[in-house]
Formats: C-alpha cells, structure tokens, sequence
C-alpha cells in the first residue's frame, strides 16, 4: 500500500488542526461531562442514600461509583470523537481528501485523531474529576494516578470507534454501536462490584473493555493498589492497538481507493 | 525519461476492485501522456471520463493498477511521500476546514509539510495576496463565497511551493465573473512558472489555460495537441447552428444533411450544426434551398465540437 508508517511530527501536525478546531468552544468537553454528572447525581448520591456502603470498600457509595462514572466519561469522550467527528469529517466535510495529497499517510492521519480524542477524553476526565472534588468524592490523593489511567480508557475506546467508524455505511448505522455502549455502561460494575454476578457470568464482564477500564480507575481512586491492575493495561494497551491497526488498515483503502 | 519531463504515464490503467455486488470498473484505460516543466496540460472530457482517477494516481493517492507513471522522476508505488511533499493539490470539492479562519486553513496546511511555524507566516502573507484574500484573513471560511473559497483552495496548495499542481475541475460550479478571477490567477502562476495539470469539463477553460491536452472519454485519450491543433485537425473553422420550430426538425435536419452543406453536419436534439470553413455562405445555401430557419448562428469551432465530433456526445449532459 502506498501510505506506511507515521512520525511524530507528521501526527502531530493532525493533533494541532483538531486542537485549533476544538478550542474554538468548551461546549464538546462540557456536554461531555453533563451526562456523566447527571448519573453521578440521580444514582450516586440519589440512589446512594438507599444503598448504604458496598460490602469490602469503605467509603461511600457515591464515592465508589464516582471513578465508574469517571471511567465512562474518558470512555464517551474518546469514543464519540472518532466515531461521529471522524465519520463526518469522511463523508461530509470530505477533509481527508486534501489531507491524504499531503505528505501525512493514513497511519498518521489515524494516530492523529486517535491522540485529538485521548485528549479530548483527558480533559472530560479532570472536569469530572473536579466535579468529584467539589462534591465530596474524591477520597484518596491517589485520584492523581487515575488521570494518566484515563489516556489509557480514551486510547482504548478513541482506537476502538475509529474500527467502529470504517464499518458504517451512514449515521443512523451508530445506533448499532449504542446497542453495545449502554449495556456495558449498565453492567460493567459501573453501579456494583463484579461480586454481584454469579461465578459463571464474571468472565463475560471481565472481558467487557470498560470493565478494564474501571479496574485501572477504581483502585487508585479509592486509595487501593492490586497486582491485577497491570492485567488491565496490558489488556488496555492491546486492545487499543490492535484497533488501530485494524483502522489504519481499513482507512487506507477508503482513503486510497 | 528525459529530465525535461516531468511525469510520463504509458498505459495508465486504474481499475476500481469488485465491491460487494458491484464488479470491476475500468476507469482508465491504458493511456500514455507525459508532461514537461513549465507547461499547463489539460486532461478535458465529461462526467465520468476518468479525469479525477487520473489525478489521484498523479498525486500518488490512488495505486495505479496496470501500466508505468513516473513523477518528477519518482515511482508513485514507493516515493508517494516524497511526491506529495513536492507537488500542490487542488482537489475536486474544495475540501476546507470550515470552522478554521483563512488563515489558520493556510497555517494547518503548511504544517501538514513540516514547515515552521514562521516560514508558514511569511509564505501566508505572500499567498493571502495572492488570492486576493487579505482583506478576508481573519474570517471563517463558511462566510466565504464559492470563488473565494476556491481562490483560498489554491493558496494552500502553493503553501509548500509545489513543482506541480494539480487542480481537479478548478472553476466548476462557479459564477462565470469568478471563473474569469480564477483564471487570472492561474495564469499568473503559469508566467511564475508553475507546471499546472487541469482537469475540466469546460471547453472554454481548457482553450484559456491549457497549452496542451487530451481529450478523454470513457476512460481513454480520444485526442492529443494544443487547443488549436485539435480544432484545426478534427473541425472546420467555423460552425452554423440553425433552429428550426420542433414539428419539423428532424426532416429539415436530414435535407440539410442530404444536401451536404460544409462539411458535415450533426443533427443534434435542440439545433442542426453544419460545419463548414465559410459559415455564412453555408448560411447562404440554407436559405437558397428556401428554408427559414428560426435563428442562425455562425460561430467559430471549439473544442466542444471536436470532443462531439470525436465521440458523438456533449462534454456537459
Ligand atoms: N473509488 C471508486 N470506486 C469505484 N468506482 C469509482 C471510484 N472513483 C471513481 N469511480 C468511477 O470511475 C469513473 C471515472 O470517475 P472519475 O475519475 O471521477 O471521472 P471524472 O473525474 O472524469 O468525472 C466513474 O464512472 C466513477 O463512478
Ligand atoms: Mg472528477
């Protein structure tokens, strides 16, 4: 294929024109960390007053489910980036179309948007952070490990939606990818621990991506370290880049037709 | 290849792959052309023709599926970025970022080059004045009319000072006093130097720019020279176009073909065309064999009737 490899220069020369684009208004970060609070409110602190603590962890519920929620924000933030920007910016705005004349390969041009949303995902996540502090959440100083933790849920799911992205046909094909985000939001031990489920259905959440997620979260948020942690970064790492490749692949020959 | 050219294709063929359901498409055909500095060559044809597939695998863009293509010097399979870095694209749809301002559309481009940021600010003052855009600099490119944003299209893709550039279909879609701005521009870039490839459908804007050009049509070079070797060596100098009320053009159209005016004449849906050297007295014949036609023009041939002539289609549907 004619585009191999990518520099860091070349990439970051995409990160600055998305970063141009996006300072140009708060409202994406904001209204990314709306929907976020609104569960962290309604079922943090409103259904949290029912619940008392959870069996293990000694703080409160709202503080407990706080770094879930905060693992969903990166995970949204991420995602949404390269899903519905990049799907516009191919179909709609045709941008690659004079990005790909230039000396940029499509390995270069999906890095840099893959970075655009970690980023994206990285500011989300210490806006909700802060919402945490104001709130009373934030329980350990270890919190501060969390936030290079959120690079890694944002690399995960910005890589996985940039896959997503070559496989829809139109918008309204996104639905699909909904079918799958509200779930695993619902029941990848963002509102209870894994201990909840029987032993035969554990694996199945285990393997969810944004159980992973909350695993490399939780712990340092609440003040807690396990070995098992680094399981989630390889897991993170692996996932995200296998991703990757699976887009660049794929974009090169839409790209490149 | 002899350094004087700078791109030389022999049997260019692109073949789209089979898609799910939809088999192979040939859009180019295996045509041969090539290319020397300074020159503004034109690929003119209609919809379809094969003019953008052409472009992309010039640009390095697009896997050129079968024959040879060299650009300056370089094998578009292997060198695709050191191509790109050197040539200046103007593609199709104008493809701009909307959001950006003028400026900030100029300052990303060039940074997609790897140029620094004040070599981007220095080369932006020259290409603002350049596109007749000073005055716009600061603006977002949505508030921006159809020329201006294809006169700014054109500024970044001078942004790393190409050796070529390529500019797919340049004034479609444009009012014709900004097409006339455009080609202004154009032409100043051609007297700086600038090797320029065009694509159109326009035969008005091949014969202003192009030096040379082929004529494509499904896919193939149907004709090779300059605008006005293709005139003279597939048409007459001049053309009538006679209209005549709808009930009887057909039979007028046909004993006007029979009667062999010129040298030959095209019976099209809307108007009969008798080409002939002297069109006023082919005007003469009509009226000597006592037709009254509803209007009569004489015109001088363009490449429009040679690419009719040629392929017994009108460049634009
Ligand atoms: N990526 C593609 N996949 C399949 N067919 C294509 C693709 N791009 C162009 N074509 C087809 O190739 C033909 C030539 O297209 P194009 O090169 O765009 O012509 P032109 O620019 O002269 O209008 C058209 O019939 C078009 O539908
Ligand atoms: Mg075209």
């Amino acid at each position: 294929m004619i585009a191999t490899g990518w520099t860091l220069r070349r990439t970051g020369s995409l990160v600055e024109r998305n970063a141009l684009i996006y300072r140009r208004s708060l409202t994406p970060v904001l209204s990314s960390i709306v929907e976020p609070v609104l569960y962290l409110l309604s079922i943090g602190i409103g259904v949290g007053a029912l619940v008392g603590k959870v069996a293990g962890v000694d703080v409160r519920y709202a503080a407990y489910v706080a770094p879930g929620i905060l693992a969903t924000t990166a995970m949204n933030a991420a995602f949404n980036q390269t899903c519905f920007a990049v799907f516009t910016r191919m179909k709609t705005d045709h941008s690659y179309d004079a990005i790909v004349p230039t000396p940029l390969s499509v390995a270069d041009i999906a890095l840099g948007e893959v970075l655009s949303a970690v980023i994206s995902g990285l500011f989300a996540s210490i806006g909700f952070v802060l919402v945490m502090l104001v709130l009373g959440l934030v329980v350990s100083p270890d919190i501060l490990l969390a936030i290079p933790g959120t690079l890694l849920v944002g690399y995960a799911f910005a890589a996985g939606g940039l896959a997503v992205t070559t496989y829809m046909r139109d918008f309204s094909d996104f639905q699909f990818t909904q079918l799958v985000m509200l779930p695993m939001f619902l029941f990848a031990t963002t509102f209870y621990p894994l201990t909840v489920y029987p032993h035969w259905l554990r694996p199945l959440i285990e393997i969810l991506p944004l159980y992973q997620c909350i695993e490399i979260l939780r712990e340092p948020a609440l003040g807690i370290f396990h070995w098992d942690i680094l399981v989630a970064v390889i897991y993170l790492a692996v996932f995200g880049s296998l991703a990757l490749a699976l887009a660049t692949r794929r974009l090169s020959r839409q790209l490149l037709a | 290849m002899s350094d004087r050219l700078l791109v030389e294709a022999r049997g260019l063929t692109k073949t789209y792959p089979a898609r799910n359901g939809t088999p192979p498409f040939h859009a180019v055909k295996g045509i041969d052309f090539e290319l020397a500095r300074g020159e503004a060559f034109g690929f003119l044809g209609p919809n379809g023709a094969g003019k953008s597939s052409t472009m992309r695998m010039l640009a390095a863009i697009s896997p050129v599926s079968s024959g040879s293509l060299s650009v300056l010097g370089l094998d578009p399979a292997g060198d695709g970025p050191e191509i790109r870095a050197r040539i200046g694209v103007v593609p199709q749809d104008d493809c701009l970022d909307r959001e950006l301002t003028v400026r900030e559309n100029l300052y990303v481009y060039g940074r997609y080059f790897g140029l620094k940021k004040q070599m981007i600010n220095e080369r932006i003052v020259g290409l603002l004045a350049f596109a007749q855009l000073e005055e716009k600099a600061d603006a977002q490119v949505e508030m921006l009319s159809g020329g201006m944003r294809r006169r700014l299209t054109i500024a970044r893709s001078l942004i790393n000072e190409p050796e070529i550039l390529l500019l797919d279909e340049p004034t479609t879609g444009l009012d014709p006093q900004a097409r006339h701005v455009l080609w202004e521009r154009l032409y100043r870039l051609k007297h700086d130097g600038v090797t320029l490839i065009i694509t159109t459908h326009y035969m008005d804007e091949a014969e202003q720019l192009c030096d040379r050009l082929v004529v494509m049509d499904g896919g193939k070079i149907v004709a090779v020279g300059s605008p006005r070797e293709l005139i003279e060596t597939n048409i007459t100098r001049e053309v009538l176009e006679l209209r005549f009320p709808v009930n009887a053009h057909a039979q007028i159209g046909e004993r006007i073909r029979d009667a062999a005016l010129g040298e030959r004449t095209e019976v099209l849906p809307d108007r009969v065309a008798v080409y002939a050297d002297d069109g006023e007295e082919a005007l003469a014949q009509v009226h000597a064999m006592s037709l009254e036609p509803i209007t009569a023009l004489v015109r001088r041939a363009t490449l429009e009737d040679v690419f009719l002539k040629l392929t017994g289609r009108s460049l634009i549907d």
